[in-house]
């Protein structure tokens, strides 16, 4: 799980870029309080979607249960071949 | 704040117009179009107002523009279109040249279409004449016959008691529609005894009715009959059924003549009548193209008349006194039209607005752009806000799309959606301009950036799902790998690949793809999305119990934040957001790469069985190795919970109504005054005014509140009611956030269905014969997903969205109890008239 910190940070700071950054830099306008709204929901939405999903895959309850047919077209069209034995 | 956080403030205002200058003054207004006028005569029959010979006067130009556009539509010439240019409405001199204009065209068109009768009918008395002449030549032999006709009254010239001593033939001929012919023969053959011969011979081609213009098949006859008696009957007879008579000269020279003669005559009239016929296209072509825009000021004359029936007259002060409801932001623009109004008429006295206040409850504006409109529509459909209300459209704008792309998760579709969308936002205007597109289209048409959204959104989470028409797709490298050698895959059919030597990391964006291959992924996916439901339905409406505070504070209850908003979010948050937390903790806690017991997957308990013994304060023993509680001051922390969250209850039920009571007592001695404020005034429930306009204005309407007058037992079983209401609906609207789930399930299902079962067996044909055979298959699969997917999952998930919307988020804080604002413009009245 070491390496997946610098990704949540990444993924974080990207919508919090444009969530926060995104208001702060609209034009003024009569519009503005609408966009700075519509950027951050979004912002905050995606986000979440997007963590939900990386942390429901951190750590797996359990494993797919793959039929035979389909690993041996994983071992050639994925690049993960078969130890012998 | 932003302009959709709450509806606009609204101003009460009077204006005193002078009675010259009131036609253009109330022009101008309605090309502003920000003014909605109330009825100071309501008690006034609509016959008895002032302006009602103003109004019948507008309603016989009306008619006759109905009456030249029928008649242009007749003719088949086309109406122009005006779309930019639209008129304003006419000043008294254009009024009076407009009546002219009409007039003269009406009396044109009446004259001409009377003298295309007149002349029409002329025609067919000569068509059928020529025919009778025609058709006759057989009847008669080479002997002279006597002509004993009707127009023959040459007297003298033909001696009648010689005619019949000599017993010679008379007779008469003429035209009668085919289908009287048998019931005439048979009434000639009674009245005479048997004593008429009647010839007949059909016309081929039928002859037009010229008042009608419906073709007739008619017959020539001729009857032979002896005697003067005989001939009145048979005349007599042949009024009776219609038929008419022509002269018919006996001699063969005579009848020759007569053809020719008539034929003459027939190519006159059909020259005069298509120079009549082309006079009256000429007069039409120039007439239509000025008909739309008089429509219009039409239109608009008689919208200004009916405003100026609500308007009362001071008969002192010699002026019309209006009332209205202008939105705070627009007064400056009022002002100015007020004074175009009075300048246009060149009057010396300019008229005045004065804002005047009020407790009355204020229209509910939201003032919206061609890309808010369609959100602010689906909030006023379940309700009009209140006034001064949060306004929910503001997130709707966002929410309503994201909570319908967590149902609808399908990349390809959402694509599909996404182009439709962008496809009406990038031709609008053109789109715009079609009138008769039907009222699905109008629906689609108007949701347009509600659809480019949602297929915004449903691309974004069609790719985290990992779903393109029920493929996913490899952009990074799956993170599970085989660490089975061959012999073992060989020999087994399926193989589960433990989450603890096979996973080596975490797919950054999505979903792996590897689980779209394996057989057990609805189990995986089923835990994923449950819990993703829930977590966002806690905090959707967790955000709307907050959205309450704002109206709280806004409509100055500060009492109701604590003794109302407090229990509420703590007992949403203790509860419910903790069950969120567990749901959280479970995703960091139990993990397959632990070397301690009871953090390995196997003793993983489930967060709904730990909810429920929570609120039941119950204990299930752990399997062997495992502990109960995912931390160590669970138990403790769970139980203070579900005690405050107890406590919570009583303190919704009685906070209020004893509060209430307590402020009553202490205001016991008070003195409800009616003030005396100018202009129509109500208090609302015996509120007391406030000295500052605005804000009674808003007591106003925070006074459906008001409990002055509502009798304790009311409050307590109100209170009661909401409380309940409450409660049980945190359990079954957190529930009822599943079908987030369940919809985005059933998607995928019906999606892969469809991908197995049509398009496979396209794919898996043999090559050549496979290629026609797919090429038939693809149109099928497109249609299907088009059909069921795209279009009914796409509705279906709308129609759940706006559920979740209006009944889990909006029931946490909204009123809806507003009346909208429906301002006195011609844009709107033109094209309200143009949709029907």
């Amino acid at each position: 799980m070491g390496a997946a910190v610098l990704l949540v940070l990444f993924f974080t700071g990207l919508w919090a870029a444009i969530g926060i950054g995104g208001s702060i830099i609209t034009p003024r306008g009569p519009q503005q309080k609408l966009t700075q709204c519509i950027l951050m929901l979004t912002a905050g939405c995606c986000w979440l979607f997007w963590l939900c999903c990386y942390m429901a895959q951190m750590n797996p309850l359990i494993g797919p249960r793959l039929s035979k047919k389909v690993i041996q077209v994983m071992a050639q069209s994925w690049n993960m071949p078969i130890t012998d034995g | 704040m932003g302009d959709m956080f709450r509806s606009e403030q609204m101003a009460l205002c009077q204006m005193f117009i002078q009675p010259e200058a009131a036609y253009t003054s109330v022009s101008e207004l309605g090309e502003t179009g920000c003014v909605q006028f109330r009825d100071l005569n309501c008690t006034v029959n609509v016959f008895q107002r002032k302006f009602v010979t103003e109004v019948r006067r507008c309603d016989e130009l009306e008619r006759k523009i109905r009456y030249i556009e029928t008649e242009i539509k007749k003719d088949g010439i086309a109406l122009p279109d005006i779309q930019d240019d639209i008129p304003r409405a006419p000043n008294p001199r254009e009024i009076i040249d407009l009546e002219a204009h009409l007039e003269k065209t009406e009396t044109e068109m009446i004259e001409l279409a009377q003298n295309e009768v007149n002349m029409k009918s002329n025609y067919l008395e000569l068509t059928e004449l020529r025919k009778v002449l025609e058709n006759t030549q057989g009847f008669f032999s080479d002997q002279e016959v006597l002509n004993l006709d009707s127009s023959n009254r040459g007297a003298g010239v033909i001696d009648e008691a010689t005619v019949q001593h000599r017993g010679r033939l008379g007779f008469v001929a003429g035209v009668i529609n085919r289908e009287r012919v048998f019931g005439f023969e048979r009434m000639l053959w009674r009245i005479s005894r048997g004593n008429v011969f009647l010839k007949r011979s059909d016309l081929d081609e039928p002859l037009n009715d010229p008042a009608t213009g419906h073709p007739i098949y008619k017959t020539v006859f001729v009857a032979f009959f002896q005697g003067e008696q005989l001939k009145n009957r048979i005349k007599k007879v042949c009024t009776g059924f219609h038929a008419s008579l022509y002269p018919c000269p006996s001699s063969h020279n005579e009848r020759e003549e007569m053809v020719k003669n008539v034929r003459t005559r027939l190519e006159d009239l059909k020259l005069v009548l298509s120079q009549t016929e082309d006079h009256r296209s000429r007069v039409l072509a120039t007439v239509s193209k000025n008909l739309p825009s008089w429509s219009i000021m039409v239109k608009k004359m008689k919208a200004i008349y009916h405003t100026l029936n609500l308007f009362n007259m001071d008969v002192t002060k010699k002026c019309l006194i209006g009332e209205c409801w202008v939105p705070t932001k627009d007064l400056h623009i009022v002002q100015k039209a007020l004074s175009d109004g009075s300048a246009a008429v060149g009057s010396t006295i300019p008229s005045f607005l004065n804002v005047i206040d009020t407790n009355e409850m204020p229209p509910t504006f939201n003032r919206t752009n061609k890309f808010t409109r369609g959100f602010q529509n689906l909030i006023d459909a379940y309700g009009i806000a209140s006034y001064r209300e949060c306004n929910p459209a503001l997130y709707t704008c966002i929410t309503f799309p994201f909570l319908f792309a967590v149902m609808f998760g399908d990349l390809g579709h959402g694509l599909i959606l996404l182009l439709f969308g962008a496809w009406m936002v990038l031709s609008e205007r053109k789109l715009g301009r079609i009138k008769n597109g039907g009222e699905i289209w109008n629906i689609f048409f108007g949701g347009r950036y509600i659809i480019l959204l949602m297929g915004l959104f449903s691309c974004y989470t069609g790719f985290i799902y990992n779903d393109v028409f029920s493929k996913s797709m490899n952009l990074f490298g799956s993170n599970w790998v085989n660490n089975y050698n061959t012999s073992t895959v060989l020999a087994n059919p399926s193989l589960q690949m433990p989450p603890r030597t096979s996973a080596k990391g975490v797919y950054p964006l999505g979903l792996d793809p590897i689980w779209q291959l394996a057989d057990n992924k609805i189990i995986f996916l089923n835990s994923f999305k449950m819990k993703l439901s829930i977590i966002i339905g806690v905090l959707h409406m967790v955000f709307g119990v907050c959205m309450s505070v704002c109206n709280f504070v806004h409509f100055k209850r500060y009492s109701s934040i604590f003794l109302e908003f407090v229990p509420q979010i703590l007992f949403l948050l203790l509860l419910f957001g903790y069950m969120v937390f567990m749901m959280f903790f479970k995703w960091f806690k139990y993990t397959a790469f632990t070397d301690s017991q009871p953090e390995t997957p196997g003793c993983a308990p489930s967060v709904l069985i730990m909810f429920i013994n929570m609120m039941l304060f119950k204990n299930t023993p752990p399997p062997s190795g495992c502990k109960e509680f995912m931390f160590d001051a669970q138990d403790g922390l769970q139980k203070t919970f579900v005690i405050i969250g107890l406590i919570c209850v009583p303190w919704m039920l009685l906070g209020k109504p004893l509060y209430i009571k307590f402020t009553r007592r202490n205001t016991v001695a008070h003195v409800k005054h009616n003030g005396e404020l100018t202009g129509n005034m109500e208090l609302a429930e015996g509120e007391t005014p406030l000295p500052t306009g605005s804000s009674g204005q808003e007591e106003g309407a925070g006074g459906a509140h008001g409990h002055e007058d509502e009798p304790m037992s009311e409050i307590y079983i109100h209170q009661a009611i909401h409380t309940i209401e409450y409660v049980l609906s945190t359990i079954s609207h957190t529930a009822s956030y599943l079908r987030l789930w369940a919809l985005s399930l059933a998607h995928a299902q019906l999606s892969e269905v469809l991908w197995n079962m049509v398009l496979s067996l396209g794919l898996k044909m043999a090559p050549y014969t496979g290629a026609i055979a797919l090429f038939v298959i693809f149109g099928a699969w497109c249609m299907f997903t088009l059909a069921i997917l795209v279009m009914m999952e796409g509705l279906s998930a709308f129609l759940h969205t706006l559920r979740l919307h209006w009944v889990e988020f909006m029931s946490k804080f909204y009123e809806g109890l507003g009346y909208a604002f429906q301002p006195f413009s011609f844009k709107a009245i033109i094209d309200g008239e143009e949709e029907e």
